[in-house]
């Protein structure tokens, strides 16, 4: 399997991609089953108005007519078009997300696993199909071999690839115990080996769990999708009514006035759907499967829509402190000597321990040994040295230096205190207590204690200070003008969190924070009545995962993580919470904007329809044709194409979601109404004048 | 708009301001079950004795529900048997027959739902006994019941994460004891002391300084019109030299009427009646009364649920509404009259006369203080009238329409205006919660598809029962037979009356003769769905709110106060509540206006 | 059930009683001690006779009456037992045949004058009992009360002048006069 191909999965599409037009459009037909069309009762009655015109049209061009069939014909045809493209829209939003399901699905290659008679390394194996592994089978996973299913790691570390699922190409280590046993299926094992136990059946994975979301084919409706379509169902019940009993008016009016002609169904249909909110009625779905969509641009997985627009909601943001406030990555900031090792000496053999060391928390060792001391850099080679990297087994990295160098024959070593302590205790020598007091005092101040070891002599720890992420204090003062409070959440002590916290910028933060103490937080404030948004990765992160309104994942993160969260984040980045709030806003603003521009839209109909519908029997109404629109027939097929055409001009936008702005509700509301609210009262008074002016232009009408 | 209107306007609404604010902070301890004083609290006490109330049991909004429509429904029953019986009952001295079954059944429904349209002649249908007891009481009932669903509903907003949204028992007999008697006795004596009647004397003769001489029909033995042979009715000139006098216990139901939004008059001619409204001030404060509880009702919800500025945000957006219509009325009725222009009649304001559009006008009152209580009861949910409607100029007759299809929220009626108002206000919060991307609240509770389901009935009743009887009657001869004004005036009667009976209004065009067995059941229906298929689907959200957390308030919430809410909420009632109204009144009022001013 | 309905029973019964029969009765009592007049109709007496009520107007057709506003109550105009308006509406030629009716009386009993009529005078009122006209109105008839009556313009016109009820602040009621008192003043008076 290619890292390539798995990028697709992530690749952001063009709105209108040659691919997905022709598929959109031959699916905009197919969903002309009235099955199909009556899951949007708005656009079901526009569909039953269509047939209706139709069926008008035939029998006028049997002589029968109650208006020239030409007329009948133009609307019949344009209200067809009002319900294709209202299909078209929600086709094109779906083949966007079929699309990242087929790459996702790619991944689902036939494997043979290596399943395991004993769950033990080196027990006999047999080579059997990924597709018949059942739930606490356990398989043996090398060098090489890609990762058949779901499962937690019980025995072995190894370097694994999971760019195929998060497009991360750094490979991460997965061993048994802890927080890393998580392994999903389509991985690759780089390096070692694994013994894995199968936690899901086949057909319940992640990745197809992810197939199905992304697919959007068991998408159910979220909470204010609901309560919106019912809304929108009551209006088309008033206007249904309201075109229903204006043909007995109308027959009244042309009775008593003894004038001119009743008003003709066609003319009502036309009206009927010029007032149902078929702009927001066409594009609801639309909006709700390209929000999911965006998730999965964003690498996120949600579970359900619900968690989607919980999102939005959310007004308490539980942020961990190491890679989201702070950078992953610290940087040195001061060496701690052991006794009688100066300050100096203990630069000299961290910046050689360091030379090769590419991470940047060497960098910074090198970086500050200049500074303090001016120790230049060496090269590597005149020095004959060997650079020990890193592993998951040594948990040390450090340097072996040639014996003929000036520098004598040396073996520099530094990693975390325990782990150094063990390695000078195994070569028989004592750990000096004054450099235990020194890793103790570094850790009480929120830095990180990294100790070095010339050969058997520890030289003294170096402090690897937090830093806090540039432009996250903007960040949080965004988030705290949309009204979102920031905690943050950290194994620190008080001190240290107060000290980080103030610098980040955070409302408020939990210093010494254990599961229990993380639990009991949400509870106090989903009490208070707020919504709480939390990232976690590690299984006792689950019970709060769980409590929490929107728990979001990491997919580094154990499987009890993933399970107990509404969300998995592929990217494993904590700040993607921000981005996710972001999201759930968009797809509910995108929502209530097209609602709000909907209904006001009707206003500009009533003035091109009311006028021609009636003008035969109270001539005066004429004056209510403040667009001037040039005759009666074009006035309400003017209408009726404004009606149609403004759902496809909107479909970017429902695809792609109204801009959100970090700025405070009044704000946003302010500026959304005056868009979509004005905008909604006067864009269809200029459209209809100009659809008006084409028709006649051309003279169709 | 002349500096007249413009100084009316503004007086009263800065004194209903003034007296608003207080009694709004007095109802919402009524509301809140806390105060009591002295010998009415024994009196509540002893009913809830008598009646085996536990005034601290707390109910949930099917019971609630449940003991409204039962108490209604008792009152229904009760009002329809003293008409039918009121020949055997006393206090009857012009010897009424009893009312006829469809006229009782309507004037039943019309009283119990606080809608007080009159299908008869008050002075001459009712005894004084039905007038007092069955009319008067419902008044007092309509209105209580009006007052504790508002209650509830507020409960419901400023209630915790509870089951339960009050005790109806304890909510009408609070509202009735410590609000509408004693502003109603206050009231009634202050309009006595303008010349309002209040008496049980039969009606009075006096003799006339000038003979009365007119013609009418002949009639034969049997009382049929006697008939010439070309079938043309035969007339005869009769002379009379006395007046008669209806007279009767005005002033007790004057009061109540007005307070209590109801608008049913003692007398066919309503407030427009000498005896029911005798000089300029009383009128003054009748229009006065009619707004007072209503408005005290959005002081009262501010109160209740904590926070001021969202009863002022709910009374701003009402008085705005109310502001500028009542302004097209009053610049309409002074308004020249094309046609009596031609003739020479002299219609232009000056210091010796109102002018204007008199047709239909007392001359106490003129067009203006006529335009304006023509503005007041329809805003609110009266449907008291100083003037006849029906000859209002195309668009001062549109104005009291559009306000009343607005569903009865610009003020509206007693705790029905409120509790409309919050539904809008419901809805407003939806569309525009999402427009800034949370899941819309309001007051700090969630609206979800429970409260859309209700709120989308709640929106769905009025129009539904205006549009489809009206245009029930437009098809039946039964319903075209009763216009009394031709062409699109004609429409427009028939549009009023049910527009007036589901919004629970009650005036009319009156010229449409709305007692035959047709109408009187059609509006009844219309009446009794309009009242009850808003007031259940409301405590429905009542309780559902009540069972919801409070959410905290932060800078992510929608503001529901300040200007830019309140124009949001008039664009929805607006839109949503009159944009299904806009056909019908297109080939009603707007065409008549076009039609009248055509040059 | 029985939970329910008790309550709503007794409770209706109660509360009747108290709005229905003790507030009404309450409140007669206090008129007829304090304001008895008013209470009884303010009836107005000329020669031991009740000639009528000051708040309800009286159809006047003579031409030395003043006459009031045009009623629409049947049978007989000013039906103080059945009040009522026209209801016709702007637009409804009754409505302009009536008001063409209404002058044609007027310039019968009135042919010099030639000024344009006061609209309230040939517009019916909303009660049908309206008991004033505008001041408007009034003078608009004074010549030819003067010239029946036999008086001077001038003590017709005072006479008006001494029963006008003014608009109070600039907008509390209109400038009237009540037709019934103005001709009880006339026959009283300075008549014949």
């Amino acid at each position: 399997m290619h890292v390539s191909e798995s990028h697709s999965s992530r690749q952001r599409m063009n709105l209108f991609d040659s691919r997905l037009l022709m598929p959109a459009i031959v699916s905009a037909f197919k969903k002309l089953h009235p099955r199909t069309q009556w899951r949007s009762p708005v656009m079901f009655v526009v569909y039953i108005g269509s047939i209706l015109t139709s069926l008008l049209f035939i029998q006028s061009l049997l002589g029968k007519g109650e208006a020239s069939p030409s007329f009948i014909l133009a609307t019949a045809i344009w209200l067809w078009f009002t319900v294709l493209f209202a299909n078209f829209a929600e086709s094109l939003a779906e083949s966007r997300s079929k699309a990242q399901a087929a790459s996702l699905r790619a991944l689902k290659k036939t494997v043979i696993a290596k399943k395991l008679a004993t769950p033990k390394h080196g027990a006999a194996w047999e080579e059997i199909s990924a597709g018949e592994l059942r739930k606490g089978d356990v398989v043996l996973v090398e060098t090489g071999d890609v990762i058949p299913v779901d499962g937690e790691v019980i025995e072995g570390i190894a370097t694994v690839d999971e760019s195929a699922i998060t497009g991360e190409s750094a490979p991460v280590i997965r061993e048994s115990g802890g927080d890393f046993s998580a392994v999903t299926g389509g991985t690759r094992v780089l390096s070692d080996w694994l013994v894995v136990r199968i936690v899901v059946n086949p057909g319940e994975a992640f990745i197809d769990r992810m197939i199905a979301m992304v697919e959007g084919a068991k998408r159910q409706k979220t909470p204010n999708e609901i309560a919106l379509t019912i809304l929108l169902i009551a209006l088309t019940i008033v206007f249904l009514v309201v075109t229903v009993t204006l043909l007995p008016m109308s027959l009244f009016a042309v009775e008593t006035a003894k004038l001119g002609e009743p008003v003709s169904v066609t003319v009502l249909i036309a009206l009927l759907v010029c007032l149902i909110p078929t702009t927001i009625g066409g594009l609801l779905s639309t909006i709700g499967v390209a929000g999911m969509s965006r998730m999965m641009q964003a690498n996120v997985i949600a579970t359900s829509g619900r968690a989607v627009e919980a999102a939005g909601d959310v007004d308490v943001l539980l942020l961990d402190k190491t890679g989201t406030i702070t950078l992953g990555n610290r940087q040195a900031s001061d060496f701690m000597p052991a006794p009688n090792v100066s300050e100096a000496q203990l630069a000299d053999a961290a910046q050689l321990a360091s030379l090769a060391d590419e991470t940047p928390e060497g960098r910074s060792i090198v970086v500050l040994a200049k500074q303090r001391f001016n120790i230049r850099e060496r090269e590597m080679e005149g020095l004959h040295a060997v650079f020990v990297p890193f592993t998951a087994q040594t948990r040390m990295s450090g340097v072996n230096i040639g014996e003929s160098t000036i520098l004598g024959e040396r073996a520099i070593r530094k990693g975390a205190a325990d782990t150094m302590k063990a390695y000078v205790e195994a070569l028989g020598h004592v750990f000096p207590p004054e450099v235990t007091r020194a890793v103790e005092d570094i850790a009480r101040r929120g830095s990180t204690p990294l100790v070095v070891v010339d050969g058997d002599r520890v030289m003294g720890a170096v402090e690897l200070k937090d830093i806090v992420k540039g432009g996250i204090k903007e960040r949080f003062a965004e988030l705290r003008r949309m009204g979102i409070k920031t905690v943050m959440i950290t194994g620190d002590n008080r001190l240290t969190a107060a000290a980080i916290a103030a610098e980040a910028g955070v409302d408020d933060f939990l210093a010494e924070a254990t599961p229990e103490e993380k639990l009991r937080l949400i509870r106090s404030y989903q009490a208070q009545g707020r919504l709480v948004a939390m990232t976690g990765d590690g299984t006792n992160d689950a019970p709060a995962l769980a409590q929490a309104d929107v728990a979001v994942a990491m997919n580094s993160g154990t499987q009890a993580a993933k399970e107990a969260g509404n969300m998995v984040d592929l990217d494993s980045n904590p700040t993607k919470l921000l981005e996710i709030v972001e999201i759930g806003k968009q797809m509910l603003m995108t929502r209530g904007s097209l609602t709000t521009f909907s209904i006001a839209n009707d206003i500009a109909k009533y003035f091109a329809i009311i006028p021609a519908a009636f003008t035969t029997t109270y001539p005066q109404l004429n004056l209510l044709n403040v667009m001037h629109l040039s005759s009666p027939s074009s006035a309400i097929m003017s209408a009726v194409i404004f009606n149609a055409l403004i759902i496809v001009a909107l479909i970017p936008l429902a695809l792609k979601g109204v801009k959100y702005r970090a700025v405070g509700a009044a704000l946003l509301l302010q500026r959304n109404l005056l868009i979509y609210g004005l905008g909604g009262v006067i864009v269809p008074f200029v459209g209809i004048k100009l659809i008006d002016m084409i028709l006649t232009g051309l003279s169709f009408v | 708009m002349s500096a007249q209107s413009l100084l009316l306007l503004g007086i009263l609404l800065s004194l209903l301001f003034a007296l608003a604010y207080p009694l709004g902070l007095y109802l919402a301890k009524i509301g809140e079950s806390t105060t009591t004083f002295g010998w009415i609290s024994k009196l509540e006490h002893g009913l809830y004795r008598l009646a085996g109330i536990d005034p601290n049991s707390s109910m949930n909004w099917k019971t609630y529900a449940f003991a409204l429509l039962v108490f209604n429904g008792i009152g229904t029953l009760a009002v329809y048997a003293v008409q039918r019986l009121q020949t055997s009952l006393p206090l009857n001295p012009q010897a009424f027959p009893n009312v006829s079954p469809d006229s009782a059944f309507n004037t039943a429904v019309s009283f119990v739902s606080n809608t007080n349209w009159q299908g008869y002649a008050g002075e001459s249908t009712m005894s004084y006994f039905t007038q007092m007891l069955a009319l008067t009481g419902q008044n007092f009932f309509s209105a209580a019941t009006g007052m504790a669903v508002a209650y509830a509903l507020i409960r419901g907003f400023a209630s915790h994460s509870t089951k339960t949204i009050g005790n109806f028992w304890v909510d009408i007999t609070r509202s009735t004891l410590y609000v509408l008697l004693p502003l109603s006795t206050v009231f009634a004596i202050f309009l006595m002391g303008q010349g309002v009647i209040q008496n049980f004397s039969s009606y009075q003769e006096v003799s006339l300084l000038d003979p009365v001489t007119y013609s009418q029909a002949k009639t034969t033995a049997d009382g049929q019109p006697l008939k010439d042979e070309k079938g043309n009715p035969v007339m005869e000139n009769v002379t009379v030299k006395t007046q008669t006098l209806a007279l009767g216990p005005v002033a007790s139901q004057e009061a109540i009427k007005l307070l209590g939004t109801n608008g049913g008059g003692f007398f066919n001619a309503n407030s427009a009646h000498p005896f029911e409204n005798p000089t300029p001030l009383s009128n003054f404060f009748e229009m006065l009364s009619i707004l007072l509880i209503p408005t005290a009702l959005c002081f009262a919800f501010g109160k209740m649920v904590g926070d001021m500025r969202q009863g002022w945000a709910i009374l701003g957006a009402m008085t705005l509404i109310f502001v500028l219509l009542s302004s097209v009325v009053l610049v309409a009725e002074q308004q020249a009259h094309p046609a009596l222009q031609a003739l020479n009649v002299d219609q232009t304001s000056s210091a010796l006369q109102a002018g204007g559009n008199m047709e239909g006008k007392e001359s106490r009152f003129g067009a203006s203080a006529s335009a304006l209580f023509a503005a007041i009861t329809t805003t609110t949910s009266c449907g008291a009238v100083n003037s006849m409607h029906d000859s209002f100029m195309p668009l001062g007759g549109m104005v009291p329409l559009i306000l009343m299809q607005f569903g009865e929220v610009v003020f509206g009626g007693v705790g029905s205006g409120l509790y409309g108002m919050l539904i809008f206000a419901i809805l407003a919060v939806f569309i525009a919660g999402l427009m800034i991307g949370r899941t819309p609240e309001y007051l700090g509770k969630k609206i979800q598809a429970f409260e859309m389901k209700m709120t989308s009935i709640v929106i769905l009743v009025t129009p539904v029962l205006v549009l489809s009887c009206t245009a029930l009657a437009l098809m039946s001869d039964a319903g075209t037979s009763s216009i009394a004004n031709p062409n699109a005036h004609g429409f427009a009667e028939i549009l009023y009356a049910f527009s007036s009976a589901a919004n629970n209004n009650g005036s009319a065009f009156a010229g449409l003769n709305a007692n035959t067995p047709f109408y009187n059941s059609l509006l009844a229906m219309a009446m009794w769905f309009g009242r009850f298929a808003m007031i259940i689907p409301i405590l429905a959200i009542a309780g559902s709110l009540a069972e919801k957390k409070r959410l905290e308030v932060t800078a992510g919430t929608m503001p529901t106060h300040g200007v830019l809410f309140i124009a949001l909420l008039i664009s929805v009632v607006v839109l949503v509540g009159v944009l299904n109204y806009v056909p019908a009144l297109a080939l009603g009022p707007i065409v008549e206006h076009l039609q009248l001013f055509a040059r | 059930m029985n939970s329910i309905f008790r309550p709503a029973l007794v409770l209706f019964v109660a509360l009747s009683v108290i709005c229905g029969v003790f507030y009404p009765a309450l409140i007669t009592g206090i008129g007829q001690a304090a304001f008895a007049s008013q209470a009884q109709g303010s009836l107005v007496s000329a020669n031991g006779k009740i000639v009528g009520s000051s708040l309800i107007g009286q159809a006047f057709s003579s031409p030395q009456y003043f006459w009031g506003r045009p009623s629409a109550t049947s049978p007989m105009p000013n039906n103080a037992a059945a009040s009522s308006g026209s209801n016709q509406g702007s637009l409804n030629p009754a409505l302009i045949d009536a008001v063409k009716a209404r002058i044609d009386a007027l310039k019968a009993a009135d042919p010099e004058n030639t000024a344009a009529i006061p609209v309230d005078l040939v517009t019916a009122s909303a009660s049908g009992l309206d008991p004033e006209i505008s001041a408007a109105a009034a003078y608009y008839q004074a010549n030819r009360i003067a010239r029946a009556r036999h008086l001077s313009l001038e003590q017709v016109k005072k006479l008006i002048t001494t029963q006008e009820k003014p608009q109070y602040f600039g907008f509390l009621g209109e400038t009237r006069v009540n037709v019934l008192a103005l001709n009880l003043a006339l026959d009283q008076g300075i008549g014949k």
